[in-house]
């Protein structure tokens, strides 16, 4: 991939602190942008509100700023510092989410920032669930039944279609919080009412159960020349059902048969290539399920 | 699974430990290894892995027990399996039966404990070399005498040790038919022409050019193999007796056939490329593919160099016309593939039919036979995959 030699100054957001849903690997992505940004000549401008993360220490950046991660204290930095980009996508949703508001507001449009790694439409396509969704059909990809409610009744009515148990997530937070399995319609009524409060938008998704299921993550990087590779795959030892944030996972996956892996991995491209990120060092994960195949309860 | 001390002895006299896990026999060969994370029994059924020892250097092997699905032959080609350590489990999701059981029944000796690492390090170091895996009966200057007395990979014809004895056609009727020369042919090869309508005749590798060109098909396929290409000048000559009469694609050691059948000559590599992770350029586009890889020998550059230091389609002057580059690999910069300009033909030494690996080049498979169809509707003279990008 060829270096691009129009921008000079590169704003990187961390992602704050290490919670469940945005875990270490964001936290160590960034460090290696840094890292890989300078060697390359750039000028990097760091803001991260964890002064704990080593990606804090002065020698990571040109200049780093401790400050809460907000639209109003990251516009500050970016009028003071005037960056040619911002790269939005190694500071998992926490920055995803900042890029978004600072281009609608047009922070970015003002102070003439362009957003690398992925644009704005393309952290829609990963980040809203119903465009994902829409993205993965079009490009044939199968997935658990699913829908989007705004009210609770619209989810009640959406549960039946979809069928309990059924998993509720709110949009725009990476991490689950505020969601939940419903078994029974009052549970359905109560984490949908918690999923809509936590919700930034006002928006829960509902999704077919896979409790059970084999859970398989594939960390995917594309470059712009479409050129796309495995970093690594990881399998998930507890099933579906048990958190990503308590589940032991080990990488690379083991019990796929060669064939199921690449096909996996067939995949994954195809997802990242649909969502259309055209990252400069930006990892997508991609989550996939495997039915077990002596469940006596499967539909 | 005999439980028994078994171990790994080069021909110059390294000796690893472990214990014997398959049948209780030796083998010898050539100490190999592969760097792929999964499809250990692809591998080890790939008749290109003949005469060799597989030593695997992912350390944890037979997670989910074999299966007839991943059968690359009617049998075990490779001699051993070394391993850092293995399961038998026949319990997993996809399993029909337990890996270590199923080398024992097929009668391949497999040792675990072995330090992976190191032997891989050595093998780097010192090259692909003979050896063997040995129960711990055998005593060690009894071994040494096997292994010693096994022929060197370097001038060995293994093409008549794997190649059918007479000729047999799989795939649909009417559809193209393709005249693959046998020289060990993967089941995936097979199965990824048969898939996309094509029908395919699998010749013994003493077939003649007149025989090949008698039986009238659309295009000649020259397939992978074990053994030195060096060896197979009878190969050698019926490719050359049909190059410019038919389009001829090759893959793997029918690359390295097609370029000595154009003049150009091979080598053998210090410790091959054998795995799912090597990244090779396509010179025209600049793309890059993820590739699936197992040989050991490959074909010069143009004025007898073994890597290619640029990203361009350099050319070679051959017996048949101008060839370019049409791949490099990466990692070590020698030749992927090429394409011959004034006739058709068109060779990739990696393995674009994955089984094990990724499926990043399994386009050209398609590629391959829009352009052989007879009635692809404006025939490319180049029946190289790359000939169609021009």
């Amino acid at each position: 991939m060829p270096r691009r030699d129009d921008i000079q100054r590169i704003l990187i957001l961390g992602s704050g602190p290490i919670v469940i849903g945005q875990a270490a690997e964001f936290d160590y992505s960034g460090v290696q942008a840094c890292k890989v940004l300078k060697e390359e000549g750039y000028e990097v401008i760091l803001v991260n509100s964890n002064p704990a993360t080593i990606m804090t220490d002065p020698e990571f950046a040109d200049a780093t700023y401790v400050e809460p991660l907000l639209p109003g204290p990251v516009a500050q930095v970016i009028e003071k510092e005037r960056p040619d980009a911002l790269l939005p996508t190694l500071g998992g949703q926490t920055a995803l989410n900042l890029a978004r508001t600072l281009h609608e507001d047009g922070t970015l449009e003002r102070f003439g920032v362009e957003l690398i790694g992925a644009n704005y439409d393309a952290i829609g396509r990963a980040e809203d669930r119903d465009l994902f969704g829409q993205t993965m059909e079009r490009a044939g990809l199968r997935m658990p039944r699913s829908a989007i409610a705004t009210t609770v009744e619209e989810a009640e009515d959406a549960a039946d279609e979809i069928g309990l148990p059924a998993i509720i997530r709110p949009a725009f937070t990476l991490g689950g919080r505020g969601g939940g399995i419903a078994r029974t319609r009052e549970e359905l009524r109560t984490i949908v009412a918690r999923g809509l409060d936590a919700s930034p938008i006002d928006q829960v998704l509902l999704d077919q159960s896979v409790l059970g299921w084999g859970e398989f993550e594939l960390e995917v990087m594309r470059d712009r020349n479409d050129n796309c590779v495995v970093v690594c795959s990881i399998e998930n030892i507890d099933p579906m059902g048990v958190h990503t944030g308590d589940s032991v996972t080990v990488a690379p996956q083991q019990t796929l048969t060669d064939r199921l892996y690449q096909r996996l991995r067939d995949q994954a491209f195809q997802v990242i290539r649909a969502v259309g990120w055209r990252p400069a060092g930006r990892t997508c994960s991609s989550r996939s399920t495997r039915k077990p195949r002596r469940s006596s309860s499967s539909r | 699974m005999t439980g028994d001390i078994a171990y790994v002895l080069l021909e110059d006299g390294t000796r690893f430990d472990g214990d014997s896990v398959a049948h209780d026999s030796h083998a010898t060969g050539e100490v190999v290894f592969t760097t792929g994370m999964s499809g250990y029994q692809e591998s080890m059924t790939d008749p290109s892995f003949a005469n060799q020892l597989i030593t695997f250097t992912y350390p944890h092997i037979g997670n989910y027990g074999v299966s007839a699905e991943a059968m690359e032959s009617d049998r075990v080609h490779a001699r051993a399996a070394i391993m850092r350590s293995a399961v038998n489990r026949e319990d997993a999701p996809n399993a029909e039966g337990a890996w270590l059981d199923w080398l024992r029944d097929c009668g391949v000796p497999a040792i675990t404990g072995v330090d992976t690492r190191e032997l891989v390090r050595h093998i780097r170091d010192g090259g692909a070399m003979r050896g063997g895996v040995f129960p711990g009966r055998i005593a060690e200057h009894e071994a040494m005498e096997l292994v010693r007395a096994e022929p060197p990979m370097a001038g060995l014809d293994l093409a008549r040790e794997v190649t059918p004895e007479g000729v047999h056609v799989v795939g649909p009727h009417g559809g193209p038919l393709i005249a693959a020369i046998d020289t060990g042919i993967k089941a995936s090869i097979v199965r990824h022409l048969v898939q996309r309508g094509a029908r395919v005749a699998l010749h013994p590798c003493g077939v003649s050019a007149t025989e090949l060109l008698q039986s009238e098909p659309e295009a000649v396929f020259l397939a992978n193999g074990p053994g030195d290409p060096a060896a197979l000048g009878y190969i050698v000559d019926a490719v050359r007796g049909v190059l410019g009469k038919k389009p001829v694609w090759g893959i793997c050691l029918g690359h390295q056939l097609l370029s000595r059948a154009v003049g150009l000559d091979t080598f053998k590599l210090p410790f091959g490329h054998r795995g799912g992770n090597h990244p090779v350029k396509d010179v025209e586009t600049g793309r890059i593919e993820i590739t699936s890889q197992n040989h050991g020998f490959a074909v010069v550059g143009p004025g007898g160099a073994h890597t290619i230091d640029v990203d361009e389609p350099v050319r070679w002057e051959t017996d048949f016309g101008t060839a370019q580059l049409s791949r490099v690999n990466l990692y070590d910069r020698t030749v992927e593939g090429l394409t011959l300009l004034d006739i058709p033909a068109g060779t990739i030494q990696y393995h674009p039919e994955a089984g094990p690996g990724p499926n990043d080049a399994l386009h050209l498979f398609d590629e391959f036979l829009d352009q052989v169809r007879p009635d692809a509707a404006h025939p490319d003279q180049h029946a190289g995959p790359d000939a169609l990008r021009r």
